[in-house]
Protein backbone atom coordinates (compact mmCIF):
# COMPACT_ATOMS: atom_id res chain seq x y z
CA UNK A 1 0.00 0.00 0.00
CA UNK A 2 1.12 3.56 -0.63
CA UNK A 3 1.79 5.68 2.43
CA UNK A 4 0.90 8.69 0.33
CA UNK A 5 -0.91 8.96 -2.94
CA UNK A 6 -1.55 12.34 -4.45
CA UNK A 7 -3.68 12.63 -7.54
CA UNK A 8 -3.93 15.65 -9.81
CA UNK A 9 -3.59 18.06 -6.92
CA UNK A 10 -4.13 21.71 -7.76
CA UNK A 11 -3.91 24.70 -5.49
CA UNK A 12 -4.75 28.27 -6.33
CA UNK A 13 -4.45 30.56 -3.31
CA UNK A 14 -6.96 33.34 -2.71
CA UNK A 15 -4.49 35.87 -4.08
CA UNK A 16 -4.55 33.90 -7.37
CA UNK A 17 -1.08 32.44 -6.87
CA UNK A 18 -1.02 29.03 -8.53
CA UNK A 19 1.05 26.95 -6.11
CA UNK A 20 0.35 23.46 -7.48
CA UNK A 21 -0.60 22.68 -11.08
CA UNK A 22 -1.81 19.10 -10.98
CA UNK A 23 0.68 17.16 -8.89
CA UNK A 24 0.77 13.37 -8.98
CA UNK A 25 2.92 11.54 -6.49
CA UNK A 26 3.18 8.19 -4.78
CA UNK A 27 5.27 7.31 -1.77
CA UNK A 28 5.47 3.67 -0.83
CA UNK A 29 5.01 2.44 2.69
CA UNK A 30 8.36 2.33 4.47
CA UNK A 31 10.05 4.66 2.02
CA UNK A 32 12.39 7.48 2.92
CA UNK A 33 11.34 10.13 0.46
CA UNK A 34 12.78 13.54 -0.38
CA UNK A 35 10.80 16.38 -1.86
CA UNK A 36 13.30 18.75 -3.39
CA UNK A 37 12.66 22.15 -4.85
CA UNK A 38 13.68 25.79 -4.82
CA UNK A 39 11.96 28.50 -2.77
CA UNK A 40 8.32 28.91 -3.67
CA UNK A 41 8.18 25.65 -5.63
CA UNK A 42 5.11 24.43 -3.75
CA UNK A 43 6.63 21.99 -1.24
CA UNK A 44 4.96 23.44 1.84
CA UNK A 45 1.70 23.81 -0.04
CA UNK A 46 1.74 20.12 -0.92
CA UNK A 47 2.51 19.18 2.67
CA UNK A 48 -0.15 21.61 3.86
CA UNK A 49 -2.79 19.85 1.78
CA UNK A 50 -1.70 16.40 2.95
CA UNK A 51 -1.88 17.54 6.59
CA UNK A 52 -5.21 19.35 6.01
CA UNK A 53 -3.85 22.80 6.83
CA UNK A 54 -4.45 23.91 3.27
CA UNK A 55 -7.60 23.17 1.28
CA UNK A 56 -6.93 21.72 -2.16
CA UNK A 57 -8.54 23.52 -5.07
CA UNK A 58 -9.00 20.16 -6.80
CA UNK A 59 -7.58 16.67 -6.75
CA UNK A 60 -7.13 14.25 -3.90
CA UNK A 61 -4.56 13.15 -1.35
CA UNK A 62 -4.71 9.75 0.33
CA UNK A 63 -2.71 8.63 3.33
CA UNK A 64 -2.50 4.86 3.62
CA UNK A 65 -5.52 4.71 1.35
CA UNK A 66 -7.57 7.13 3.48
CA UNK A 67 -8.72 10.28 1.73
CA UNK A 68 -7.65 13.48 3.46
CA UNK A 69 -10.57 15.30 1.86
CA UNK A 70 -13.27 12.71 2.62
CA UNK A 71 -12.12 11.13 5.89
CA UNK A 72 -9.96 13.80 7.47
CA UNK A 73 -9.90 12.53 11.04
CA UNK A 74 -8.78 9.01 10.19
CA UNK A 75 -6.20 10.25 7.69
CA UNK A 76 -4.74 12.71 10.21
CA UNK A 77 -4.28 9.97 12.81
CA UNK A 78 -1.65 8.46 10.51
CA UNK A 79 0.47 11.60 10.13
CA UNK A 80 3.08 13.33 12.25
CA UNK A 81 4.09 16.76 10.97
CA UNK A 82 7.18 18.86 11.58
CA UNK A 83 6.31 22.19 9.97
CA UNK A 84 8.74 24.58 8.32
CA UNK A 85 8.12 27.33 10.85
CA UNK A 86 7.95 27.16 14.62
CA UNK A 87 4.29 26.76 15.56
CA UNK A 88 4.15 25.79 19.20
CA UNK A 89 3.00 28.07 21.98
CA UNK A 90 6.23 29.67 23.15
CA UNK A 91 4.74 30.33 26.57
CA UNK A 92 4.29 26.64 27.26
CA UNK A 93 6.91 24.22 28.50
CA UNK A 94 8.35 21.71 26.03
CA UNK A 95 7.08 18.82 28.13
CA UNK A 96 3.52 20.17 28.12
CA UNK A 97 3.66 20.87 24.39
CA UNK A 98 4.53 17.26 23.65
CA UNK A 99 2.09 15.78 26.19
CA UNK A 100 -0.79 17.92 24.93
CA UNK A 101 -0.15 17.01 21.32
CA UNK A 102 -0.41 13.34 22.30
CA UNK A 103 -3.75 14.12 23.94
CA UNK A 104 -5.14 15.51 20.69
CA UNK A 105 -4.51 12.09 19.17
CA UNK A 106 -6.26 10.30 21.98
CA UNK A 107 -3.15 9.07 23.80
CA UNK A 108 -3.99 8.74 27.50
CA UNK A 109 -2.15 11.24 29.68
CA UNK A 110 -0.08 8.70 31.58
CA UNK A 111 1.21 7.12 28.36
CA UNK A 112 1.71 10.58 26.85
CA UNK A 113 3.99 11.59 29.72
CA UNK A 114 6.12 8.48 29.37
CA UNK A 115 6.49 9.01 25.64
CA UNK A 116 7.18 12.73 26.00
CA UNK A 117 10.01 11.89 28.36
CA UNK A 118 11.36 9.22 26.01
CA UNK A 119 11.35 11.42 22.90
CA UNK A 120 12.62 14.54 24.64
CA UNK A 121 15.50 12.49 26.03
CA UNK A 122 16.22 10.99 22.63
CA UNK A 123 16.38 14.44 21.11
CA UNK A 124 18.62 15.73 23.93
CA UNK A 125 16.00 18.14 25.22
CA UNK A 126 15.20 16.60 28.57
CA UNK A 127 17.19 19.17 30.56
CA UNK A 128 15.08 21.88 28.89
CA UNK A 129 11.76 20.10 29.20
CA UNK A 130 10.39 22.20 32.04
CA UNK A 131 11.75 25.62 31.15
CA UNK A 132 10.05 28.17 28.90
CA UNK A 133 10.13 26.97 25.31
CA UNK A 134 10.73 30.45 23.91
CA UNK A 135 14.23 30.27 25.40
CA UNK A 136 15.20 27.28 23.26
CA UNK A 137 17.67 27.84 20.44
CA UNK A 138 16.51 27.47 16.84
CA UNK A 139 17.91 23.95 16.56
CA UNK A 140 16.30 22.93 19.83
CA UNK A 141 12.94 24.26 18.67
CA UNK A 142 13.18 22.08 15.57
CA UNK A 143 14.00 19.04 17.68
CA UNK A 144 11.09 19.82 19.97
CA UNK A 145 8.81 19.82 16.94
CA UNK A 146 10.18 16.40 15.94
CA UNK A 147 9.43 15.04 19.42
CA UNK A 148 5.95 16.54 19.19
CA UNK A 149 5.36 14.94 15.79
CA UNK A 150 6.44 11.50 17.00
CA UNK A 151 4.55 11.35 20.28
CA UNK A 152 1.46 9.66 18.83
CA UNK A 153 3.69 7.28 16.87
CA UNK A 154 2.46 8.12 13.37
CA UNK A 155 2.92 5.79 10.42
CA UNK A 156 3.92 8.68 8.19
CA UNK A 157 6.31 11.35 9.40
CA UNK A 158 6.48 14.49 7.27
CA UNK A 159 9.26 17.00 7.88
CA UNK A 160 9.28 20.36 6.11
CA UNK A 161 12.92 21.47 6.00
CA UNK A 162 13.81 19.96 9.36
CA UNK A 163 17.45 20.95 9.22
CA UNK A 164 17.20 24.50 7.93
CA UNK A 165 19.42 26.71 10.05
CA UNK A 166 20.78 23.82 12.09
CA UNK A 167 24.51 23.32 12.57
CA UNK A 168 26.19 20.32 11.03
CA UNK A 169 26.62 18.38 14.24
CA UNK A 170 22.97 18.67 15.24
CA UNK A 171 21.99 18.05 11.65
CA UNK A 172 23.89 14.75 11.68
CA UNK A 173 22.25 13.70 14.94
CA UNK A 174 18.85 14.62 13.54
CA UNK A 175 19.59 12.55 10.45
CA UNK A 176 20.50 9.63 12.68
CA UNK A 177 17.32 9.99 14.68
CA UNK A 178 15.10 10.25 11.60
CA UNK A 179 16.86 7.27 10.02
CA UNK A 180 16.16 5.21 13.12
CA UNK A 181 12.51 6.16 12.91
CA UNK A 182 12.45 5.07 9.29
CA UNK A 183 14.22 1.81 10.05
CA UNK A 184 11.62 1.09 12.71
CA UNK A 185 9.00 1.13 9.95
CA UNK A 186 7.73 4.70 9.77
CA UNK A 187 7.49 6.16 6.29
CA UNK A 188 9.37 9.45 6.15
CA UNK A 189 8.91 12.33 3.73
CA UNK A 190 11.13 15.38 4.03
CA UNK A 191 11.59 18.53 2.04
CA UNK A 192 14.98 20.07 1.72
CA UNK A 193 17.10 22.43 -0.30
CA UNK A 194 20.16 20.28 0.26
CA UNK A 195 20.82 17.56 -2.26
CA UNK A 196 23.38 16.28 0.20
CA UNK A 197 20.62 15.63 2.70
CA UNK A 198 18.55 13.68 0.22
CA UNK A 199 21.66 11.83 -0.86
CA UNK A 200 22.57 10.84 2.68
CA UNK A 201 19.13 9.83 3.84
CA UNK A 202 16.61 9.15 1.17
CA UNK A 203 15.84 6.32 -1.22
CA UNK A 204 13.45 8.11 -3.53
CA UNK A 205 13.05 11.69 -4.56
CA UNK A 206 10.73 14.04 -6.37
CA UNK A 207 11.71 17.43 -7.63
CA UNK A 208 9.07 20.08 -7.67
CA UNK A 209 9.39 23.38 -9.47
CA UNK A 210 6.77 26.05 -10.08
CA UNK A 211 4.06 23.73 -8.81
CA UNK A 212 4.96 20.82 -11.09
CA UNK A 213 6.76 17.58 -10.35
CA UNK A 214 9.56 17.62 -12.87
CA UNK A 215 11.35 14.49 -11.70
CA UNK A 216 10.35 11.50 -9.62
CA UNK A 217 12.87 8.74 -9.29
CA UNK A 218 15.35 7.06 -7.00
CA UNK A 219 18.12 9.15 -5.50
CA UNK A 220 20.68 6.95 -7.22
CA UNK A 221 19.20 7.49 -10.65
CA UNK A 222 18.96 11.19 -10.02
CA UNK A 223 22.58 11.52 -9.05
CA UNK A 224 23.50 9.52 -12.11
CA UNK A 225 21.89 12.23 -14.17
CA UNK A 226 24.41 14.72 -12.97
CA UNK A 227 26.59 14.84 -16.02
CA UNK A 228 29.01 17.34 -14.70
CA UNK A 229 30.71 16.97 -11.38
CA UNK A 230 32.48 19.79 -9.64
CA UNK A 231 35.57 19.21 -7.54
CA UNK A 232 37.34 21.57 -5.23
CA UNK A 233 41.14 21.31 -5.37
CA UNK A 234 43.37 22.67 -2.62
CA UNK A 235 46.83 23.54 -3.87
CA UNK A 236 50.11 23.48 -1.97
CA UNK A 237 51.19 26.83 -3.40
CA UNK A 238 49.25 29.77 -4.77
CA UNK A 239 49.32 30.02 -8.57
CA UNK A 240 49.17 33.02 -10.88
CA UNK A 241 47.89 31.56 -14.12
CA UNK A 242 44.96 29.21 -14.46
CA UNK A 243 45.87 25.88 -15.98
CA UNK A 244 43.95 25.10 -19.15
CA UNK A 245 42.60 21.64 -19.81
CA UNK A 246 40.52 20.77 -22.81
CA UNK A 247 36.82 20.23 -21.99
CA UNK A 248 37.24 20.97 -18.28
CA UNK A 249 36.10 24.24 -16.82
CA UNK A 250 38.51 25.50 -14.21
CA UNK A 251 37.85 28.56 -12.08
CA UNK A 252 39.88 30.02 -9.26
CA UNK A 253 38.19 30.38 -5.88
CA UNK A 254 41.23 31.99 -4.33
CA UNK A 255 44.94 31.93 -5.00
CA UNK A 256 45.38 28.34 -3.82
CA UNK A 257 41.93 26.84 -4.42
CA UNK A 258 40.51 25.76 -7.75
CA UNK A 259 37.15 24.48 -8.81
CA UNK A 260 37.11 22.07 -11.71
CA UNK A 261 33.87 21.06 -13.42
CA UNK A 262 34.35 17.81 -15.26
CA UNK A 263 31.85 16.06 -17.51
CA UNK A 264 31.30 12.46 -16.43
CA UNK A 265 32.50 11.27 -19.85
CA UNK A 266 35.95 12.73 -19.29
CA UNK A 267 38.67 11.13 -17.29
CA UNK A 268 40.19 12.79 -14.28
CA UNK A 269 43.64 11.58 -15.30
CA UNK A 270 43.88 14.21 -17.98
CA UNK A 271 43.31 16.94 -15.43
CA UNK A 272 46.04 15.65 -13.18
CA UNK A 273 48.47 15.12 -16.05
CA UNK A 274 48.15 18.76 -17.10
CA UNK A 275 48.45 19.99 -13.52
CA UNK A 276 51.52 17.81 -13.04
CA UNK A 277 53.13 19.20 -16.21
CA UNK A 278 52.57 22.73 -15.00
CA UNK A 279 54.07 21.96 -11.63
CA UNK A 280 50.83 22.47 -9.71
CA UNK A 281 50.65 20.27 -6.64
CA UNK A 282 47.22 19.23 -5.37
CA UNK A 283 47.15 18.43 -1.68
CA UNK A 284 43.49 17.56 -1.35
CA UNK A 285 40.38 17.21 -3.42
CA UNK A 286 36.69 17.02 -2.53
CA UNK A 287 33.32 16.90 -4.13
CA UNK A 288 31.60 20.23 -4.13
CA UNK A 289 28.73 19.61 -1.73
CA UNK A 290 25.86 21.57 -3.12
CA UNK A 291 25.17 20.41 -6.63
CA UNK A 292 21.50 21.08 -6.39
CA UNK A 293 21.53 24.36 -8.28
CA UNK A 294 23.18 22.66 -11.17
CA UNK A 295 20.65 19.91 -11.09
CA UNK A 296 17.81 22.38 -11.10
CA UNK A 297 19.31 24.32 -13.93
CA UNK A 298 19.51 21.16 -15.94
CA UNK A 299 16.06 19.84 -15.11
CA UNK A 300 14.28 23.14 -15.34
CA UNK A 301 16.18 23.84 -18.54
CA UNK A 302 15.02 20.57 -20.08
CA UNK A 303 11.53 21.29 -18.92
CA UNK A 304 11.47 24.64 -20.64
CA UNK A 305 12.78 23.15 -23.84
CA UNK A 306 10.05 20.56 -23.83
CA UNK A 307 7.36 23.17 -23.25
CA UNK B 1 0.74 1.46 15.62
CA UNK B 2 -2.31 3.21 14.33
CA UNK B 3 -3.96 5.67 16.65
CA UNK B 4 -7.56 4.70 16.91
CA UNK B 5 -10.05 7.44 16.24
CA UNK B 6 -12.81 6.63 18.67
CA UNK B 7 -15.18 8.33 21.05
CA UNK B 8 -12.70 7.65 23.81
CA UNK B 9 -9.83 9.35 21.98
CA UNK B 10 -12.08 12.35 21.30
CA UNK B 11 -12.84 12.50 25.01
CA UNK B 12 -9.11 12.53 25.77
CA UNK B 13 -8.66 15.25 23.16
CA UNK B 14 -11.42 17.35 24.70
CA UNK B 15 -9.94 17.00 28.18
CA UNK B 16 -6.53 17.97 26.85
CA UNK B 17 -7.83 21.21 25.35
CA UNK B 18 -9.69 21.99 28.56
CA UNK B 19 -6.64 21.29 30.73
CA UNK B 20 -4.57 23.53 28.46
CA UNK B 21 -7.14 26.33 28.67
CA UNK B 22 -7.45 26.09 32.45
CA UNK B 23 -3.67 26.04 32.80
CA UNK B 24 -3.48 29.18 30.70
CA UNK B 25 -6.11 30.97 32.77
CA UNK B 26 -4.38 30.07 36.02
CA UNK B 27 -0.91 30.85 34.65
CA UNK B 28 -1.92 34.41 33.79
CA UNK B 29 -4.26 34.86 36.79
CA UNK B 30 -3.21 38.48 37.37
CA UNK B 31 -4.71 39.22 33.95
CA UNK B 32 -7.66 36.86 34.06
CA UNK B 33 -8.98 36.63 37.60
CA UNK B 34 -7.87 39.72 39.49
CA UNK B 35 -8.97 42.66 37.28
CA UNK B 36 -12.69 41.78 37.33
CA UNK B 37 -12.59 41.46 41.12
CA UNK B 38 -11.00 44.91 41.46
CA UNK B 39 -13.36 46.56 38.96
CA UNK B 40 -16.42 45.02 40.56
CA UNK B 41 -15.29 46.01 44.05
CA UNK B 42 -15.05 49.59 42.78
CA UNK B 43 -18.55 49.37 41.34
CA UNK B 44 -19.86 48.13 44.67
CA UNK B 45 -18.10 50.86 46.61
CA UNK B 46 -19.04 53.72 44.30
CA UNK B 47 -22.47 52.78 42.97
CA UNK B 48 -23.56 50.52 45.77
CA UNK B 49 -22.38 52.24 48.92
CA UNK B 50 -21.93 55.88 47.98
CA UNK B 51 -24.53 56.54 45.30
CA UNK B 52 -26.78 53.67 46.32
CA UNK B 53 -27.37 55.21 49.73
CA UNK B 54 -29.00 58.20 48.01
CA UNK B 55 -30.95 56.12 45.52
CA UNK B 56 -32.43 54.01 48.24
CA UNK B 57 -34.57 51.35 46.54
CA UNK B 58 -35.05 50.21 42.99
CA UNK B 59 -37.82 47.81 42.00
CA UNK B 60 -38.68 47.55 45.67
CA UNK B 61 -35.20 46.31 46.54
CA UNK B 62 -32.22 47.89 48.23
CA UNK B 63 -30.13 49.43 45.42
CA UNK B 64 -26.95 47.71 46.53
CA UNK B 65 -28.64 44.34 46.14
CA UNK B 66 -30.35 45.37 42.93
CA UNK B 67 -27.07 45.87 41.07
CA UNK B 68 -25.41 42.61 42.21
CA UNK B 69 -26.92 40.30 39.52
CA UNK B 70 -26.16 42.83 36.78
CA UNK B 71 -22.54 43.16 37.84
CA UNK B 72 -22.10 39.40 38.04
CA UNK B 73 -23.64 39.14 34.56
CA UNK B 74 -21.35 41.89 33.28
CA UNK B 75 -18.25 40.01 34.47
CA UNK B 76 -19.48 36.67 33.18
CA UNK B 77 -20.17 38.15 29.74
CA UNK B 78 -16.88 40.02 29.39
CA UNK B 79 -14.80 37.15 30.73
CA UNK B 80 -16.42 34.48 28.63
CA UNK B 81 -16.06 36.58 25.50
CA UNK B 82 -12.60 37.86 26.41
CA UNK B 83 -11.20 34.45 27.27
CA UNK B 84 -12.09 32.79 24.02
CA UNK B 85 -11.10 35.76 21.85
CA UNK B 86 -7.67 36.12 23.43
CA UNK B 87 -6.98 32.41 23.67
CA UNK B 88 -8.23 31.40 20.24
CA UNK B 89 -6.94 34.46 18.44
CA UNK B 90 -3.64 34.05 20.30
CA UNK B 91 -3.44 30.46 19.07
CA UNK B 92 -4.15 31.64 15.55
CA UNK B 93 -1.66 34.47 15.77
CA UNK B 94 1.05 32.26 17.31
CA UNK B 95 0.19 29.51 14.81
CA UNK B 96 -0.20 26.87 17.50
CA UNK B 97 -3.81 26.43 16.47
CA UNK B 98 -2.17 24.27 13.78
CA UNK B 99 -1.49 21.67 16.47
CA UNK B 100 -5.25 21.15 16.67
CA UNK B 101 -5.98 21.63 12.99
CA UNK B 102 -3.69 18.77 11.94
CA UNK B 103 -4.99 16.48 14.69
CA UNK B 104 -7.81 13.98 14.14
CA UNK B 105 -10.08 16.01 16.43
CA UNK B 106 -13.30 17.08 14.70
CA UNK B 107 -14.39 20.75 14.82
CA UNK B 108 -17.08 20.22 17.44
CA UNK B 109 -14.56 18.83 19.95
CA UNK B 110 -12.20 21.76 19.39
CA UNK B 111 -15.08 24.18 19.81
CA UNK B 112 -16.36 22.36 22.91
CA UNK B 113 -12.86 22.51 24.44
CA UNK B 114 -12.49 26.25 23.92
CA UNK B 115 -16.05 27.01 25.05
CA UNK B 116 -15.50 24.95 28.21
CA UNK B 117 -12.35 26.94 28.91
CA UNK B 118 -14.31 30.18 28.54
CA UNK B 119 -16.98 28.78 30.88
CA UNK B 120 -14.37 27.91 33.46
CA UNK B 121 -13.10 31.47 33.52
CA UNK B 122 -16.51 33.15 33.28
CA UNK B 123 -18.01 31.11 36.10
CA UNK B 124 -14.82 31.34 38.16
CA UNK B 125 -14.91 35.11 37.91
CA UNK B 126 -18.66 35.03 38.51
CA UNK B 127 -18.11 33.22 41.81
CA UNK B 128 -15.34 35.63 42.83
CA UNK B 129 -17.55 38.64 42.10
CA UNK B 130 -20.40 36.98 43.97
CA UNK B 131 -18.11 36.59 47.00
CA UNK B 132 -17.11 40.25 46.76
CA UNK B 133 -20.79 41.22 46.47
CA UNK B 134 -21.58 39.10 49.52
CA UNK B 135 -19.08 41.11 51.46
CA UNK B 136 -20.93 44.35 50.62
CA UNK B 137 -24.54 43.27 50.60
CA UNK B 138 -24.78 39.80 52.11
CA UNK B 139 -25.62 36.60 50.22
CA UNK B 140 -29.06 35.97 48.79
CA UNK B 141 -30.54 33.41 46.44
CA UNK B 142 -34.12 33.14 45.25
CA UNK B 143 -33.82 30.23 42.82
CA UNK B 144 -30.44 28.51 42.44
CA UNK B 145 -31.47 26.53 39.38
CA UNK B 146 -32.42 29.66 37.42
CA UNK B 147 -29.30 31.45 38.64
CA UNK B 148 -26.88 28.72 37.61
CA UNK B 149 -28.57 27.78 34.34
CA UNK B 150 -28.90 31.36 33.10
CA UNK B 151 -25.24 32.05 33.95
CA UNK B 152 -24.05 28.97 32.09
CA UNK B 153 -26.26 29.65 29.06
CA UNK B 154 -25.19 33.28 28.88
CA UNK B 155 -21.52 32.33 29.17
CA UNK B 156 -22.00 29.83 26.34
CA UNK B 157 -23.68 32.44 24.10
CA UNK B 158 -20.81 34.89 24.57
CA UNK B 159 -18.16 32.21 24.21
CA UNK B 160 -19.59 31.41 20.77
CA UNK B 161 -19.75 35.13 20.00
CA UNK B 162 -16.13 35.58 21.02
CA UNK B 163 -15.12 32.57 18.98
CA UNK B 164 -16.69 34.03 15.84
CA UNK B 165 -14.93 37.33 16.55
CA UNK B 166 -11.59 35.49 16.91
CA UNK B 167 -12.11 33.59 13.67
CA UNK B 168 -12.50 36.81 11.71
CA UNK B 169 -9.87 38.81 13.63
CA UNK B 170 -6.67 39.59 11.77
CA UNK B 171 -4.93 41.64 14.45
CA UNK B 172 -5.24 42.18 18.18
CA UNK B 173 -7.27 45.37 17.66
CA UNK B 174 -9.98 43.31 16.03
CA UNK B 175 -10.73 41.46 19.25
CA UNK B 176 -10.94 44.66 21.31
CA UNK B 177 -13.50 46.49 19.16
CA UNK B 178 -16.63 44.47 19.91
CA UNK B 179 -16.19 44.30 23.70
CA UNK B 180 -15.60 48.05 23.87
CA UNK B 181 -18.10 49.34 21.34
CA UNK B 182 -20.83 46.73 21.45
CA UNK B 183 -20.80 44.52 24.53
CA UNK B 184 -20.06 47.07 27.19
CA UNK B 185 -22.67 49.64 26.04
CA UNK B 186 -25.25 46.88 25.56
CA UNK B 187 -24.61 45.56 29.04
CA UNK B 188 -24.80 48.99 30.67
CA UNK B 189 -28.03 49.66 28.77
CA UNK B 190 -29.21 46.16 29.64
CA UNK B 191 -30.50 47.21 33.03
CA UNK B 192 -27.46 46.48 35.17
CA UNK B 193 -27.95 49.70 37.15
CA UNK B 194 -31.63 50.47 36.62
CA UNK B 195 -35.04 48.95 36.17
CA UNK B 196 -36.12 49.24 32.56
CA UNK B 197 -39.54 50.56 33.69
CA UNK B 198 -37.82 53.81 34.65
CA UNK B 199 -37.06 54.61 31.03
CA UNK B 200 -39.42 56.95 29.16
CA UNK B 201 -41.81 55.21 26.68
CA UNK B 202 -39.83 54.95 23.45
CA UNK B 203 -36.55 54.19 25.20
CA UNK B 204 -38.16 51.38 27.08
CA UNK B 205 -39.14 49.84 23.73
CA UNK B 206 -35.57 50.23 22.48
CA UNK B 207 -34.13 48.71 25.64
CA UNK B 208 -36.46 45.72 25.30
CA UNK B 209 -34.73 44.90 22.00
CA UNK B 210 -31.46 44.32 23.82
CA UNK B 211 -30.90 40.61 24.47
CA UNK B 212 -28.57 41.31 27.39
CA UNK B 213 -31.49 42.92 29.22
CA UNK B 214 -33.20 39.53 29.29
CA UNK B 215 -30.12 37.79 30.65
CA UNK B 216 -29.58 40.37 33.39
CA UNK B 217 -33.24 40.23 34.40
CA UNK B 218 -33.36 36.45 34.39
CA UNK B 219 -30.37 36.40 36.75
CA UNK B 220 -32.00 39.08 38.86
CA UNK B 221 -35.01 36.81 39.12
CA UNK B 222 -32.79 33.90 40.11
CA UNK B 223 -31.04 35.86 42.82
CA UNK B 224 -33.71 38.33 44.01
CA UNK B 225 -37.01 37.05 42.64
CA UNK B 226 -37.77 40.17 40.56
CA UNK B 227 -37.61 40.71 36.82
CA UNK B 228 -38.70 43.28 34.23
CA UNK B 229 -39.27 40.59 31.62
CA UNK B 230 -41.01 37.21 31.49
CA UNK B 231 -38.56 34.48 32.52
CA UNK B 232 -39.66 32.13 29.75
CA UNK B 233 -38.86 34.70 27.09
CA UNK B 234 -35.38 35.14 28.57
CA UNK B 235 -34.71 31.40 28.26
CA UNK B 236 -36.05 31.27 24.71
CA UNK B 237 -33.71 34.10 23.89
CA UNK B 238 -30.49 32.67 25.39
CA UNK B 239 -31.14 29.18 24.06
CA UNK B 240 -31.96 30.64 20.65
CA UNK B 241 -28.79 32.73 20.56
CA UNK B 242 -26.69 29.83 21.80
CA UNK B 243 -28.05 27.65 19.04
CA UNK B 244 -27.61 30.30 16.34
CA UNK B 245 -24.09 31.38 17.27
CA UNK B 246 -23.04 27.80 18.03
CA UNK B 247 -24.13 26.64 14.59
CA UNK B 248 -22.31 29.52 12.96
CA UNK B 249 -19.14 28.84 14.99
CA UNK B 250 -19.16 25.20 14.03
CA UNK B 251 -19.71 25.99 10.39
CA UNK B 252 -16.81 28.47 10.38
CA UNK B 253 -14.52 25.95 12.03
CA UNK B 254 -15.55 23.19 9.62
CA UNK B 255 -14.96 25.43 6.64
CA UNK B 256 -11.67 26.52 8.17
CA UNK B 257 -12.51 30.19 7.63
CA UNK B 258 -9.48 32.26 8.61
CA UNK B 259 -7.67 29.07 9.62
CA UNK B 260 -6.98 26.83 6.65
CA UNK B 261 -5.50 28.52 3.56
N1 LIG C 1 -1.11 31.29 2.37
C1 LIG C 1 -0.71 31.65 1.15
N2 LIG C 1 -1.40 32.57 0.45
C2 LIG C 1 -1.02 32.92 -0.77
N3 LIG C 1 0.04 32.44 -1.43
C3 LIG C 1 0.78 31.52 -0.80
C4 LIG C 1 0.45 31.08 0.53
N4 LIG C 1 1.37 30.17 0.90
C5 LIG C 1 2.22 30.04 -0.13
N5 LIG C 1 1.90 30.85 -1.15
C6 LIG C 1 2.56 30.96 -2.46
O1 LIG C 1 2.52 29.68 -3.06
C7 LIG C 1 3.76 29.40 -3.71
C8 LIG C 1 4.33 28.11 -3.15
O2 LIG C 1 4.72 28.33 -1.81
P1 LIG C 1 5.26 27.19 -0.86
O3 LIG C 1 5.34 27.74 0.51
O4 LIG C 1 4.44 25.96 -1.06
O5 LIG C 1 6.73 26.95 -1.44
P2 LIG C 1 7.94 26.06 -0.86
O6 LIG C 1 8.33 25.13 -1.92
O7 LIG C 1 7.56 25.47 0.43
O8 LIG C 1 9.06 27.17 -0.65
P3 LIG C 1 10.22 27.28 0.46
O9 LIG C 1 11.32 26.39 0.03
O10 LIG C 1 10.63 28.70 0.39
O11 LIG C 1 9.63 26.90 1.77
C9 LIG C 1 4.63 30.62 -3.50
O12 LIG C 1 4.52 31.44 -4.62
C10 LIG C 1 4.02 31.30 -2.30
O13 LIG C 1 4.22 32.69 -2.36
MG1 LIG D 1 8.24 25.67 2.32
Amino acid sequence: MDALEVRDLKKVYRNDVVALRGVNLRVEEGDFFALLGPNGAGKSTLIGIVSSLVNATSGEAKVFGISVQKDRSRAMAEIGLVPQEVNFNQFEKPFDIVVNQAGYYGVPRRVARERAERYLKKLSLWDKAFGPSRQLSGGMKRRLMIARAMVHQPNLLILDEPTAGVDIEIRRSMWRFISEINEAGTTVILTTHYLEEAENLCRNVAIIDHGDIIENTSVKTLLGKLQVETFVLDLREPIDTLPEVDGIEIVRRDASTLEASIPKSRSLNRLFRVLEEQGVEVISMRNKANRLEELFMRLVGIDEEAA
Amino acid sequence: MTTEVSAHSYWIGYKTILIKEVTRILRIWPQTLIPPVITMSLYFVIFGSIIGRRVGEMGGIDYMEFIVPGLIMLSVITNSYGNITSSFFGAKFGKHIEELLISPLPPWIILAGYVSGALFRALGVGVLVWLVAGFFSGFFMHNALVTVSILILTAVVFAFGGFINAVYAQKFDDIAIIPTFVLQPMTYLGGVFFSVGLLPGLWEQVAMGNPILYMVNALRYGMLGISDVPLGLAYVMVVGFAFLLGTLSLWLLKRGVGLRA
